[in-house]
């Protein structure tokens, strides 16, 4: 087989590299989403995203190895639990802290981060816990020019599909206008007779969930491990600056052109790979303080 | 006019008390060495300084930062690679240590003041970060193993610093100098204009000050004396290594700060005792830390979001309020 070269990198690794930042693109997308939709109303920056990830991860892998309950039935579970977590944290904690200073948010819930990641740590360690491909997607697809393992294709196109359908659910139903008008002027919103703090805190559980859903898509690819979140959702931060928390469908492109830039910056330059996202937020920030979708500066 | 002389005498008191408190303190530091473990005391100091440092941003101009370990991590390997590798004796050392902390802090405040509030934290925490993974593949750093056995050192050619009350007193020195630095910077003209601009930064800029200007001077005079801790850190224990730089380190400076009382001098101090003291106490337990510090940070912010030297002036000012009305 004659292996064909672009650049002078082989086809196969380069297309590798992207399928790899295709799907780091997908959480990126994901996560990102879920910490614009709580921002958006919340004023709330959640460092717990991080850690509700880890928690749908050990959430489907808890269910499996206590429970027996599989892959497709955590998918709907994981995110369940995650975000019915983040109503009781909302209703208990994070509601007596709207109206204050934003940072107070952010160092609730970086105080959360820490206490449920050393809990996990605590009980299940440092390494990594395997989570086995469901039978239905294990295996791959020869596309004859490179190999496509089924269960990476599925999680670019579930993160598709959750994307775009929690985007056209926020621009296109009621509750979504509800959510955008609420975003825009909440006591005006109150005052036309929605229950605005009822919002708040479904909000908070949708973004959590967001972020239950992504672990427990992510435990089969990486490892179920208890600190799986905190150094992602540093990367998501940035990934948000660089998009700009204005808009959602920003945040959603931002994530995946990230994790694809992240990718090719593998191939090419492999010891940037880890820092190219921190370099890319430090260039948005000369050229465009507020982001490329952001409309506050 | 009677009240006011009044209250001008008991304020004039109250200074006269903090000043008394303040000796007593100093004293008692002094001896402390002879009395409690130096190496903890040592400990409390670095951190009590580093805390004081991250202060003076988030206390007296309003920018929560979440890359300070960045600066008091990355000082922590100047100064041991330059006293270890390059032979430098420690004021050399330090003098370099805070230097680069300067000049990382300038660069880092250079992006991070483009944006405001919470994206100013974000941005922090990102760039420091990306310091870490710099950290981690630099050679200089030794990688995961970091640099060990830093010497400590002769100190102008006449102190041993390896003499267990050389290496104290010389901390203590340190500690009031920074601490004494500080103090100046935030009594100052341009600390009362960091003041206005954490009340009210678009009237700061409406009154004609460049406030970005003034934003960058208080991150690198905030950078470079958490490099002054970091580097004496560095040398009390001879060691600088990668969780000096993780992000978990920033985490600890907020929650030693958010404790003790955001905004005032003596709060960082007493929560960076208290933090180091705690870290002490389950070092030895079974009981995780992380989880405490997490604990912790929920709980000030719900419950005392002044911190506790924070709640014992609002409790004194209450009562000063009712004791004058009645």
């Amino acid at each position: 087989m004659t292996m064909t070269m672009i650049f002078g990198i082989p086809i196969q690794a380069l297309l590798g590299q992207l399928l790899v930042g295709l799907i780091n693109g997908s959480f990126y997308a994901m996560l990102s989403l879920g910490l614009a939709i709580i921002f958006g109303l919340l004023r709330i920056i959640n460092f717990a995203h991080g850690a509700q990830y880890m928690l749908g991860a050990f959430a489907g892998y808890l269910l499996l190895s206590y429970l027996g309950v599989g892959f497709w039935a955590a998918l709907i579970l994981a995110p369940l639990i995650v975000g019915l977590l983040g109503i009781v944290i909302e209703r208990l904690a994070l509601s007596r802290l709207y109206g204050i200073d934003p940072l107070y948010g952010l160092l609730f819930t970086f105080g959360l981060a820490l206490v449920l990641e050393g809990v996990f740590r605590y009980y299940y360690g440092v390494s990594g816990n395997p989570y086995a491909v469901p039978p239905l997607l294990a295996g791959g697809t020869n596309l004859g020019f490179m190999f496509l393992p089924n269960y990476r294709a599925f999680v670019v196109i579930a993160s598709l599909v959750v994307c775009l359908g929690t985007w056209l659910a926020i621009e296109k139903t009621k509750f979504g206008s509800y959510l955008r008008a609420a975003t825009e002027n909440p006591s005006l919103v109150q005052a036309f007779g929605v229950n605005v703090p009822l919002l708040l805190t479904l909000t908070y559980g949708l973004g959590s969930a967001l972020a239950g859903l992504a672990g427990i898509l992510a435990a089969p690819v990486y490892q179920v491990s208890p600190l799986m979140g905190s150094n992602l959702i540093i990367v998501v931060f940035a990934v948000v600056v660089v998009g700009g928390m204005g808009s959602i469908l920003g945040a959603i492109v931002t994530g995946y052109m990230l994790g694809l830039a992240e990718g090719l910056t593998k191939v090419f330059y492999p010891e940037a790979s880890n820092i190219v996202i921190f370099v890319i937020m430090a260039i948005v920030l000369l050229v465009r303080p507020a982001g490329l979708f952001g409309k506050d500066a | 006019m009677a009240e006011m002389t009044e209250s001008n005498a008991r304020k004039a008191a109250s200074v006269r008390v903090e000043w008394i408190l303040i000796a007593l303190a100093i004293i008692g530091l002094a001896a402390a060495p002879f009395f409690i473990y130096p190496l903890f005391i040592m400990k409390m100091l670095c951190f009590a300084l580093f805390a004081s440092a991250f202060n003076l941003l988030i206390g007296y101009t309003g920018l929560l930062s979440f890359g300070h370990a960045a600066f008091f991590g990355g000082a922590a390997y100047f100064t041991a690679h330059a006293m270890k590798v390059w032979g430098w004796p420690p004021e050399a050392g330090i003098l370099l240590g805070v230097l680069g902390a300067a000049l990382l802090g300038a660069v880092m405040g250079f992006f991070a003041i483009r944006r405001q509030g919470i994206y100013f934290a974000m941005i922090t925490l990102a760039l420091s970060q990306m310091f870490f993974f710099f950290c981690l593949q630099a050679e200089f750093t030794n990688g995961e193993d970091g640099i060990q056995g830093v010497p400590r050192g002769t100190l102008f050619g006449l102190f041993n610093l390896h003499e267990p009350l050389a290496i104290y007193y010389f901390v203590l020195a340190i500690f009031l100098l920074g601490v004494a630095a500080i103090w100046r910077i935030v009594n100052s003209p341009f600390g009362m204009i960091l003041r206005s601009i954490r009340e009210n930064e678009n009237r700061a800029i409406s009154l004609g000050y460049s406030v970005a200007n003034y934003k960058l001077a208080a991150f690198v005079m905030s950078a470079a004396l958490a490099g002054l801790a970091g580097a004496l850190k560095a040398i009390v224990f001879q060691f600088a290594t990668l969780t000096d730089v993780a992000w978990q380190m920033s985490g600890e400076v907020i929650l030693m700060t958010l404790l003790g009382g955001i905004g005032t001098m003596i709060g960082p101090i007493v929560g960076a005792g208290l933090v180091v003291a705690l870290q002490n106490t389950l070092a030895t337990s079974d009981f995780p830390v992380t989880i405490a510090t997490g604990l912790i940070f929920m709980a000030c912010v719900l419950v005392f979001r002044r911190g506790i030297v924070g709640e014992i002036y609002a409790w004194l000012a209450r009562r000063q309020k009712s004791n004058g009305r009645s």
